[in-house]
This record gives C-alpha cells, structure tokens and sequence, in this order.
C-alpha cells in the first residue's frame, strides 16, 4: 500500500469527506446513511449534495462536514475523497487536503501517475467483491456504496450497529432488503478489517467518537421545510410549475397535506393543490385566491419569478396577499439549475414595472424555512402585498441540523383587515384604498360579503380611495404614497435583525443573511481566534428596519458577506438607506457551490490588512 | 370613463325577483363602449339571466382580463366583487378564487384577443381542469381598445377595415373548448338576446367549466363588407343547431342526469338542481356527443355558416372542486382549528426527523 508513512491527518469528529459518484448509481441514499450514522453517534454533519441537472450517468458529489464543534457550513477543502467516479478524478484528487486520504476502487489497477504522493490511499476492490457475491447486475451496483459504508465504517470507527439500525428503520415490513443490504454492510466491513485495517492495511486517521453534541436538533430539507410551514400556517391553496430547486416544495406539501389536511370524519381534503400550465398561471392562482381570501401560495425559482413579474405588479398595486417561496438557484437565464446562489435579491424585491416594492424574508436553515413559510402568509394577509420567503438550494434541498419546529398552539392567524359582514351593515365606511389607521394598510372586504355594500372592482389602473377608476394625479400620488407608508409598516412587523456583537469592541461590522449564517459562525470564531473582531448583524427581511442604518452608522466599516456576483444586498442597502457604498465593502462568493468558512475568513482577513494601511476615507453620514 | 351616474330613482311598479331584487340592481355603471357595441348586449343578456334565475348579485364574482370585453364587468352587477386581471389571465384568477370560494358563481369575461391570442393558454388549461364557471368571450375578431389590428380569432381571408386581407388561420375557441374537455359549450350572437339569454342561464346552472362564444361585432373597426363577423354577415350565416326551450328553476331532484324525448328534446337535470330541456334543430346532430358535436360544428364552418346554440352538453358534469376532493366549505371560511395540525403532531414530525 502506497503512502503509510506520510504526515496524515489526524482528527476525531472534525473532518470533510466528500463521496464522488456517477448520478443515478444508488450512491445518495448510502451516502446520506453515512452522514445519520455520524449523526447518531452525537456527532453534528451537514451535508451538501452537488449534483448536475440530469438523471443518470453525470458526477455527483456529496460532501460531509462532520464537527463536534457543531460548524454546519461548508469548511473548504476535502481531507477525504471516496472516488468512485473515474471521469473526475483527476480532480477529485487534486481536491484532497496534503496529508488527506484517498479511499478508491482498486478491481482496475491503475498507474502510479494518477496517484498523489502526499495522500494516503486506501483501495479496495469494490467492483471485484460485488461481480463474486452477486448475479444480479442491479445488485451488483447498488451494494456496492453499500460495502464502501461497510469498510469506511471500520476504518472511521462508526458503529456498524448504528447504521443497521437506520436500515431496519428504512426497510421496516420488507425484510428481504433488510436482510440484503445488512449482508452487503458486513461484508465490506470484514474486508476493511481483514485487509484495509493495520496492521496489514494503512488505516485511517479521521474517526467518529461518540459524542453528545446534537442534542434535540432535527436533520431535515429546508423545502420540506418551508412546505410544513405552510401547512402549519393555514395555507389552503397551493399552485406551482416544477423547477428545479423548489419542486420539492409543493411535492412536500402534497405528502403533508395527505397526512395532515384531511377531514377526519368524511376524507375531504382541507386544501387544493394545482400544477398550473406555467408560473403565470401558478401566481395568477394564488392572486385570485388570495383575493378571495384563501392563504395561497406557490413556489418557484429565479426564472419563475422572472415569468410572474406582471402579476406579482399587480398584486402590490391592487394590494392582494400573496406568498411566493423563491428557492433560488444560479442564474441568469437557466444559470446554474442545481447550484446555489443568493442572486434573485434585486428580481424579486423590485420585481415588475413601475414603482413597486415586495417584502423579503430571508431564512438561514429549514427551522426558519418553516417559521417564515407561517409568517409569511400571515404577513400578506396583514399588509395585502405580496411577500417571497427566498431560501435557497443550498437550505432547500440539503438536509441541515436545526433546532426542532416549534409550535404556538395558541397562535392565531393574523387575517389581516378584512371588513365583514357586520361591519358593514353598521354602517362602517369602507373605502378600500383609503387609509384609516394611519398605517398604509387598507380595508378588504372578501367577495360574497353582503347583499348591498362593500363590493368593489379591483384592477391595476389608477382609482381614489373608494375603488373608483381614476386617472387623476392626486388620487394616484395618494395611492403610491400610502403604499410606501405600508412598506414603512413592513420595517417593523417583519423578522428583525439578528445581533451578535464581537467579544471585542470594534469598529468593523459585518451584514450577512441566509444560507450564508453557518459558514459565517464559523468564520466570525476564526476571525476572532486570528485578532479581527467584528460585530455580526444577520438580517432577516426587507424592508429594512431602523437598525440596520443604525448598525452600520455605528461602524467604520461594515463588509456585506453575500452569494452572488453583483453585491445584490448591498446595492439594496446602499439605496434604501442612502448609505456611501465607501462604507459597504462586498465580501462576494458566487461559482454555484454553497460559501465556505474559510473564503470569508480570507476574503475579510484580506481586507481589514488592506485598511489598516489604506487613509481613512471621508463618508457622507446620512 | 364611467363618469355618468345613474339616477337612483325607479318606478314604484317595477317588479322584484323570488330573491327580492329589482332588474336594475344587475346593472352596473354605464358603459363607455361605443354606441351599438356588441358587448353592451351581452351586458343586458347576463344581467336578464342572473335576475330572471333569482341569483343574488353579491354571490357572483366577476372576473376579466385586458380590452373593450373586460371592461365591461364594470357594466353589470354593480353589486358583485369584480377583478380587472391582466391581460389574457382572467382564467388562472378565476381558477384560484374559485378554489378559495367554491360557493360564489364565477363569472369570467373574455374578448377573443385576451383569450385567443395572449391567453390562449390559460383558457386551454382551465377548460382542461373543469373550473365551475362562465366563461364567456366577447368575439369580435379584432382588437378594439388598440384600434383595429386583427385578432387570432378573424376568419383567413376576411377584410379589415384598412382593405387589409387577414392570411392566418383563424383559432376555433370553441372547437378547442370541445377538444379540451370543457363541459358545456355553446356558440351566441349578441345581436339574438333570444337565444343568447338561455345560453347564459343554462351555463349558470351548470356544474363544471361552461363556455359560450359570443359573435359581437365591433361597430368601430370590423362591422365593414368583407368582415367575417359583421351584423351582416352573423345574421346571414347563423345556424342555430340547438334551442334551449326552457329553464324550470324549481329545484327538483330528477333522477337521471339526462334523458331524451323522442330523440328530439333533452331534459337535463342542471348542478343548481334546476332543469333544462334542450331541443335539437338538426335532426342529425346529438349536443351530449362531444366527436359528434365537433364533426357537425366543424363541418358547418367550413361551408362558411356560424354555428349557434348549445353545441355540447356532459349531462354528469363535474368539476375542479369534485376532481381534488375538497371539502364543501369555502376553504377561505376554513381557520386554525381546522388548518393547523398543532404542536403535538409537530412534536411527533421532529421525532420522525432525527
């Protein structure tokens, strides 16, 4: 065996491996049980699926970040690599840490040259094993990442049983599968033993020590997510178009509604799902029902959202609550369909012609997918606009460790201002734009409502404060003023920001939001190891409240930590808040794989040196 | 602009229906279409059927897209909730509201530019999905609000106004709503408020996604010789194929959804527990067989007549509401003891999901 006399990594609970493989093979169910045995031995992960928009035959690749600690970004560099795709790798190899390991299928024999000398290798003749032990040729691919479990299991020190145990869990009541995978495990971890294990094999120096670090986390899909939010949010209507990554929004919805929305006693279904034609039919859905007073929404992607501009114009200016949960993913045009980015920021916020606004929120994993799905529908019926929930690939289709959903059972939705019946019959004046209460927000009354009053006709032209067609410039002044009062509203009802001040007192702040929050934990504690302390403000929504000015004013200089290429955020606070874009310095990750821990470390790292001896510059304090 | 107001005064004697409700509280605000605007007929013929059926004006929701035909809801039913959508995607609105409220009656209203060209889509997917509705367009074959321009709908060969000939092949929305499964399709003149006014009465009391195409010559840009859906040549071209002979409203059970007399008249018992009797004016022509009704309709056109009349009926209707086995009540009436599934199966979905 090549290499077992190297420096090799050694560390206990706190590595990355990353498992390459040919989509399509059966490789992601065992790689995921890999990463929830690790779980079950108290040890956090969190994984990360990079795959191709394509069904077989095209590199996958899953990485694992497994940390005691609990840092549940990406790191940044491979201390193993389970190649078992030969179109990448020479890549693959080029990607493992000096002093990594390099865990291959070794039936072809292959040259000294494809090999690294700073690496430990550990080969294995999967294929070989699996042609002897099985006829069936189906079988004899899908236990093959089943054997590879088996050996990385013994040679990481994770408990064979743990990962029986998910099996039994996984094929409960189909006990042949049970039997057969139990087998394919054991086999290849007697082969670790007889053969990889020292003293005869080189071993290996990353293990898994049981731990008690996970505690009464779940491990679960942000788009699974933000659906059972909306569940739980009383959402009634659902309309949506498959696009890659927010299928699996509404097909999440569809399995909890079966189990969750169903009249006990006569079957009926408490909620309606379409698969429109298209996104315009999918929004124009959840605008008529939204106008109708059912919590409707749809999920969709930057080019979705780029198709429902007309309508989402529509919905701000007739003022109809609507919910679009945006799981973006690179772009522009198809982009990147299965990488991630936070780049629909300025789409989606300004989306359609004219003067329009929407509220954003922002989750950084599927806890707050779930949370913000509920508030954002009680947000759209409160201010009757519409409101994106913008999650991203990287928290929508990974599974992430986070704080379990939580429920108020006492939570009452908040329908907004709608007038009834009642109301109305009191006597009470409905002017549907006019504002009452000072706060922008008008009344609606729902269609159906009463026999004589309180009808009106709702359209995207102009009208006065009674709903009246008006092409008048005061009655239009009127109408978009009070819609930027609403927004203003927005500020203060929307998630506010999430404040962690450095150990140190310091003059350097950072911004970030999102998906981006893991590997920013991380980042912000090797920072402070390093001697740069900096103030974090994680935001939540958009519109931004009074604290983020606040925040930055109180800061020389403020780093906006984003995914995308055109520092989107920043542009956003930099107009909103009439901030000197001196002041913002972009931090900017945006090649489509999830940011790491160790790019912002750099990237800031980079920067406070490039201050310190830069002259101060003058900034305009607004 | 609706800038007229009506006067509220009426005369003592006028009469109320079984709901309580004079004539002219259908009406809306005055119209702003041109004088002798087709449109303005088909106003008068849905404000005579919802008040003539008892409908209570606030139970009908009135939706439409963009052009001369969509403005029109502002024209009747002053009393109903009304939605000027965008342009060409009236159908998906009036899809999600009908989700949200199955109890109020959909009224859509269509021009052939919103519904034909811009939206053809979505008039093709809600006839498909069997929303409970009235879908009515408004043909006139030309754009109207834009002054003059063709419209999918102009016949190959017909004339515009500027002498220009029309070289594309028209669309036949009803032969698609046919296709598509929509459940009740009939073809109205709005200059025939005779035949026109059962049409929408019997698509009222339908149970799944009726549709009525309705020739109404646009006075301004396409009323000229050589138009093909002029006063003129409707009048000279109309085949009536079917006559709806009478609504009886009284809601009584009848036991099949749908019987012949003498091959010749249908009674068809409506999803509003009214009846209907249908008659057929060719005695080759059977309305509840959706290929038969298509080869007759088609083969008509071709020889250049305007087929009219209820040209298809599925007696056993159903609709969007039936296919996703919603509960009866308005999902929008549903609150959270109902919707939210609480904190204890939630308790049990995180213990799933470790």
């Amino acid at each position: 065996m090549k290499g077992t006399t190297l420096n090799r990594i050694e560390a206990v609970n706190d590595f990355v491996v990353k498992f390459a493989n040919v989509n399509g093979s059966g490789s992601a169910s065992a790689n995921e049980l890999f990463a929830k045995a690790v779980l079950r031995m108290g040890v956090p992960v969190s994984p990360r699926n990079i795959f191709p928009s394509n069904i077989q035959g095209l590199p996958t690749w899953y990485e694992v970040r497994v940390s005691e600690r609990g840092w549940l970004g990406r790191r940044g560099g491979i201390d193993m690599m389970v190649a078992m795709n030969p179109q990448t790798w020479d890549q693959d190899v080029k990607e493992i840490e000096p002093g990594g390991y390099l865990f291959y299928d070794s039936t072809k024999p292959l040259p000294d040259s494809a090999f690294r000398k700073d690496i430990t290798v550990i080969g294995m003749p999967v294929t070989a094993i699996c042609n002897a032990t099985y006829e069936d040729p189906r079988q004899r691919t899908l236990f093959k990442n089943i054997m590879v479990l088996g050996a990385l299991a013994v040679l990481m020190d994770v408990d064979t049983a743990v990962i029986e145990r998910l099996f039994s869990e996984q094929y409960k009541g189909k006990e042949r599968l049970l039997e057969s995978n139990v087998r394919a495990l054991q086999s290849g971890a007697s082969f670790a033993r007889e053969h990889l294990a020292p003293p005869v094999g080189p071993g290996m120096g990353l293990k898994v020590r049981r731990a008690d670090a996970v505690g009464d986390r779940i491990f679960v899909e942000g788009n699974a997510a933000a659906a059972l939010g909306c569940v739980y949010g009383g959402a009634t209507v659902c309309a949506w178009y498959p696009i890659t990554p927010s299928s699996s929004v509404a097909e999440a919805f569809i399995s909890y509604c079966k189990k969750l929305r169903h009249d006990p006693e006569t079957g009926a279904a408490n909620y309606a799902i379409v698969q429109a034609e298209d996104e315009i039919a999918s929004i124009g859905m959840v605008v008529g029902a939204g106008w109708n007073g059912a919590r409707a929404f749809t999920a969709t992607s930057g080019p979705g959202v780029s198709l429902m501009t007309e309508f989402i114009g529509l919905a701000y200016f007739a003022e109809i609550p609507v919910t679009i949960i945006n799981v973006q993913r690179g772009g522009p045009s198809t982009g990147m369909p299965t990488r991630t980015q936070q780049a629909d920021l300025l789409s989606s916020a300004y989306a359609s012609h004219g003067d329009t606004k929407h509220v954003l929120l922002l989750p950084e994993d599927p806890r707050e997918c779930f949370e913000f799905a509920a508030t954002a529908l009680d947000l759209a019926d409160r201010l009757q606009t519409p409101v994106f929930v913008m999650s991203d690939l990287d928290i929508g289709m990974n599974q992430r460790l986070c704080r379990p959903f939580h429920w108020d059972d006492a939570r009452v939705y908040d329908r907004g201002k709608v007038m009834t019946a009642e109301e109305l019959e009191a006597g009470r004046d409905f002017g549907r734009y006019k504002d009452v209460d000072g706060d922008g927000i008008p009344w609606r009354t729902l269609p159906g409502t009463h026999p004589t009053k309180g009808s009106y006709f709702t359209r995207g032209t102009t009208r006065n404060a009674y709903a009246a067609y008006s092409e008048a410039g005061p009655d239009y002044l009127y109408n978009v003023q009070r819609l930027l009062k609403k927004f203003a509203t927005a500020a203060d009802i929307v998630p506010q920001p999430e404040l962690r001040p450095a150990a140190k007192k310091t003059r350097l702040g950072v911004i970030y939001f999102g998906s981006t929050a893991p590997a920013m934990d991380e980042a912000l504690t090797s920072l402070a190891d390093a001697g740069i302390h900096l103030d974090a403000m994680r935001l939540k929504a958009f519109p931004f409240p009074d604290s983020v000015h606040e925040f930055i004013a109180g800061h020389d200089h403020v780093f906006v930590v984003e995914q995308n290429r055109d520092a989107q955020m920043r542009a956003m606070l930099i107009n909103e808040l009439e901030i000197d874009p001196a002041w913002l310095i972009k931090v900017l990750h945006y090649d489509g794989t999830p940011i790491t821990a160790r790019f912002i470390t750099e990237a800031i790292t980079k920067h406070v040196h490039a201050l310190a001896v830069a002259p101060r510059r003058e900034r305009i304090v607004s | 602009m609706t800038y007229i107001a009506k006067p509220r005064l009426h005369h003592p004697s006028l009469t109320r229906n079984k709901v309580g409700y004079l004539r002219r509280d259908y009406e809306g605000k005055v119209s702003t279409l041109c004088a002798g605007c087709g449109h303005d007929s088909i106003s008068a013929a849905i404000i005579q059927a919802a008040w003539e059926m008892d409908i209570e004006p606030h139970r009908v929701a009135k939706l439409s897209g963009i052009g001369c035909s969509s403005k029109t809801p502002d024209y009747f039913l002053g009393a109903s909730h009304g939605f000027n959508t965008v342009h060409g995607r009236m159908p998906s609105v009036l899809t999600g509201a009908a989700l949200a409220n199955r109890e109020l009656l959909y009224l859509g209203v269509s021009g052939d530019g919103d519904s034909a060209s811009i939206g053809l889509g979505q008039f093709a997917h809600a006839m498909r999905r069997g929303v409970r509705m009235v879908y009515i367009v408004e043909n006139n074959g030309v754009y109207g609000l834009t002054k003059g321009q063709f419209s999918a709908t102009a016949d190959r060969g017909s004339k515009s106004k500027k002498g220009v000939l029309n070289s594309d092949n028209p669309v036949d929305l009803v032969g698609m709503a046919l296709q598509l499964g929509a459940t009740y399709v009939a073809r109205g003149f709005s200059g025939d408020k005779t035949q026109l006014v059962p049409l929408i009465k019997g698509a009222i009391g339908h149970g799944g996604a009726a549709f009525i195409d309705v020739i109404s010559p646009c006075v301004a840009f396409n009323n000229h010789p050589g138009s093909t859906r002029s006063y003129d040549y409707v009048r000279e071209h109309n085949e009536a194929v079917s006559r709806i002979d009478f609504i009886d409203l009284a809601k009584e059970a009848v036991a099949e959804p749908g019987t012949w007399k003498d091959g010749e008249v249908l009674e068809l018992a409506q999803a509003d527990g009214s009846r209907m009797r249908l008659r057929k004016l060719h005695a080759d022509y059977d309305p509840t067989d959706r290929v038969g009704a298509l080869t007759h309709v088609q083969a008509l056109q071709a020889q250049g007549e305007v087929p009219t009349g209820l040209l298809f009926v599925d007696p056993q209707a159903r609709d969007l509401h039936a296919a996703l086995g919603t509960v009866p009540t308005a999902l929008n009436l549903l609150d959270e003891k109902t919707l939210c599934p609480g904190s204890e199966a939630l308790a049990r979905i995180n213990a799933s999901l470790r």
